[in-house]
């Protein structure tokens, strides 16, 4: 036994093992060296040791068959839904039961977002914007999360890494705030988004992390994204808690994104909730999907499947709204982001020597020498620079 | 040989030159290593601000350069504490902090291990002002990283990139040739305004000792120092690579009597222009020289600057003593830095032009 207290001194108290773990060696037949320890010694056995593996990298049973696991994609994670696609409640316990001023401001927001993308995307094919990039269909998703989060929650698109940062700061100033970092499945694929979830994880920080999984990456279709089942099923790899939901149904995403903010804060862990849905516009204004989609397939979700129909009618089956509400809130909407628009268009752009601004905190000297040649080149050859749509 | 290299420059340091007029007036000093003087400059910050954070990996116990040595058992684990290993999270993550107003101060374990965070560091940090309007910025993140030839470093841990990040608007770039030097100037980076870089040089971390004061004190960020004047040739060097021009100038002065300006440029972006053009308006010659390879290297942003600002003061065209265009080498090492013989040759030729 003196032998076994001299290793376990060296050995034992670093692997948290104590005399145990080198009395594994000592288990008779173990690799043989029972039979070149003294005649003397006495083996013994400790059953409980013997079942569990002692590695510090995993817990987990032995298995003495040789099994891979087969990674479960035809029947993966389950969707949660609290509405069908016409809109009617399937499990009343999960209706979230929310006041009607609530759900119209639901169903305006959503209409609202749909005019405005309607009137940009034509403001871009008629040369008035440089760029736009739409929201048809995945209105529910944007609505039914934001309507979840406090208004001094922080809201990261993309920055995955940064958003989970941002999230330990807040655990750390006790600021009882989620950090929400929105992606879709085609960023998930980046590394990005590796580092965000691992380190989200490991240190313990309040974030959703929300996937929203619209079925394409400009072109590039979720079967050559990825082969496992999308990306909920990555968070149980990372240690997070996670959920796919119907993107499309307002008061799923509402009700996970609830649920998910409230133990993000109250535990300091992440969520991860991918949220399906389907991008039925194109990627952007320098995209035509025709190139790679049917028009069949975009139709379907336009006509069967859409976030806006559904909480039509749901609103009205309860008599929150009906054709005429409808028609007036349009007229409405059009005027009001028209009016915006045109307001912002007669707004010249600031002045050019704002190029040079905000890279530091501070202008250094190299930066104000280039301002000035700027200046002093647009006073020979300002007649070849667009200089009436900008202030002076 | 890099052993005479660093005993020389033990034995420059320990006798205090170019940081004894540092010293006055800022209280009590210690003997500190540049490793020692990184620990007390994370010590302050960590003290005197309570949203200040480090991390990165391996830095609980201490890090791999015992930089951060007692911190974790001071300050706590919520705020000195392991990363997993993974470069780009490390920095991101970092932005994230600083983007919230808390000083956030990572580490990358070996500037050769910076590339997978060069996204974050270049397309994120550098631009979050700028492509915010001001509305945010992520001005309170530093990241340090070991940097430099160490005698055995190889391809993947020797590497000097700062002129990789000398392309990138937004950032500020910070080199110490000792330890009095890294406290002050790491001190500075985590109190400015904008995301920085500091480059410690890895091979000074035991072998650089100096009196060093045990309270906080800033060293101005784009500010070169001239550590040593002179008339005829203007040397031009950060890092590790001042101790190597320093020793150059004495071989200068005693063979050739050529007296030489000594300038350690400290911040390479934005980098002080004015006083290293106004050397060479006085010396009329300009030799630069760093470890980092010779085509792209920083050398030839100074070199082409000051050829059009004192084109009609030079006496010989500017000489660049570098690295050669290959990666670090191993065994090759001896070869490949740009020791003092190759730049007092490079300066005879200038003086003979």
């Amino acid at each position: 036994m003196a032998v076994a207290a001299a290793a376990a001194r060296v050995w034992g108290s670093s692997r948290g093992l104590g005399q145990a773990g080198l009395l594994l060696l000592r288990r008779p037949g173990a690799r043989g060296l029972a039979r070149s320890l003294p005649q003397r010694q006495v083996q013994q056995h400790f059953p409980s040791l013997d079942d569990k593996p002692q590695f510090p990298g995993a817990s987990a049973e032995f298995v003495d068959k040789l099994e891979f696991i087969q990674p479960n994609v035809i029947s993966g994670i389950p969707v949660y839904r609290v509405m069908d696609r016409q809109g009617q409640i399937i499990n009343p316990s999960e209706d979230p039961h929310l006041p009607q001023e609530k759900v119209l401001k639901f169903y305006k927001s959503m209409t609202l977002l749909n005019t405005m993308d309607r009137i940009l995307y034509e403001s871009q094919r008629q040369g008035r914007i440089s760029f736009y990039m739409t929201n048809y269909g995945e209105e529910g998703t944007h609505v039914g999360s934001a309507a979840a989060l406090d208004n001094t929650d922080l809201v990261f698109g993309q920055y995955r890494e940064a958003a989970v940062g941002a999230a330990y700061a807040a655990k750390r100033a006790n600021a009882n705030r989620v950090v929400i970092c929105y992606f879709g499945e085609g960023a998930a694929s980046e590394g990005d988004a590796h580092a965000g979830f691992n380190f989200a994880a490991t240190l313990e920080c309040p974030i959703i992390f929300f996937c929203r999984n619209n079925g394409y990456a400009i072109s590039t279709p979720t079967s050559e994204q990825y082969r496992g089942d999308g990306i909920a099923a990555r968070g149980p790899g990372y240690g997070i808690m996670s959920i796919r939901v119907d993107g499309n149904d307002v008061f799923a995403v509402y009700n996970a994104t609830k649920e998910a903010r409230r133990r993000a804060v109250a535990e300091n862990q992440p969520f991860l909730i991918e949220a399906m849905t389907y991008r039925i516009g194109h990627h952007s204004t320098s995209d035509d999907s025709s190139a790679y989609r049917s028009v069949d397939e975009v139709n379907y979700w336009d006509k069967q499947d859409h976030p806006i129909s559904r909480l039509r009618h749901y609103l009205q089956s309860r008599g929150w709204w009906d054709e005429e509400q409808e028609k007036a809130w349009r007229k409405q909407s059009r005027k009001k982001v028209m009016e915006a628009f045109e307001q912002a268009e007669r707004k010249p752009k600031p002045s050019p020597s704002l190029l040079f601004s905000d890279v530091y905190q501070e202008m250094p000297a190299q930066l104000r020498k280039q301002q000035e040649a700027l200046a002093r080149h647009l006073q020979t050859y300002g007649e070849h620079y667009p200089l009436d749509h900008f202030e002076k | 040989m890099m052993d005479d290299v660093i005993n020389q420059s033990v034995l420059w340091i320990q006798a205090g030159l170019g940081t004894k007029m540092g010293l006055q007036d800022k209280g009590q000093t210690q003997k500190m290593n540049l490793f020692q003087a990184v620990t007390s400059a994370l010590d302050n910050s960590l003290a005197k601000d309570p949203t200040a954070v480090i991390f990165g990996e391996d830095v609980a116990f201490g890090g791999v350069f015992r930089c951060t040595v007692g911190l974790r058992d001071k300050y706590g684990k919520d705020r000195v504490f392991n990363t997993p290993l993974c470069e780009q999270g490390i920095v991101g993550f970092g932005i994230g902090i600083a983007v919230t107003g808390a000083t956030a101060i990572a580490e990358i374990q070996f500037a050769d291990y910076i590339f997978p965070a060069f996204d974050q560091i270049v397309n994120e940090a550098a631009k979050y002002r700028y492509r915010s309007g001001d509305l945010f910025n992520c001005g309170s993140l530093t990241i340090r990283a070991p940097w430099g030839c160490v005698g055995h470093g190889a391809l993947y841990h020797s590497q000097s990139p700062e002129a990789f990040f000398a392309h990138c608007p937004g950032i500020k770039v910070v080199v110490p040739r000792s330890p009095f030097q890294a406290k002050g100037l790491l001190l500075s980076c985590i109190e400015d305004k904008n995301p920085c870089i500091f480059f410690e040089p890895k091979i000074l971390y035991r072998a650089a000792v100096e009196q060093v004061p045990v309270e906080p004190y800033s060293i101005p960020l784009s500010q070169a120092e001239v550590i040593q004047e002179g008339s005829d040739v203007t040397l031009v060097a950060w890092g590790t690579q001042v101790h190597v021009i320093r020793e150059v100038a004495s071989m200068a002065q005693e063979k050739l009597g050529v007296s030489c300006e000594v300038i350690d440029l400290r911040t390479i972006l934005p980098w002080d222009m004015d006083t290293v053009c106004k050397s060479v308006i006085k010396t009329g010659r300009l030799l630069i020289s760093h470890e980092a390879p010779l085509t792209g290297g920083f050398a030839s942003e100074i070199s082409s600057t000051v050829q059009e600002e004192c084109f009609l003061n030079l006496e010989a065209p500017i000489s660049r003593v570098c690295g050669y265009d290959t990666p670090f080498p191993h065994i090759f090492e001896p070869f490949y830095i740009p020791d003092k013989w190759k730049c007092y040759d490079a300066l005879r030729k200038m003086i003979n032009y």
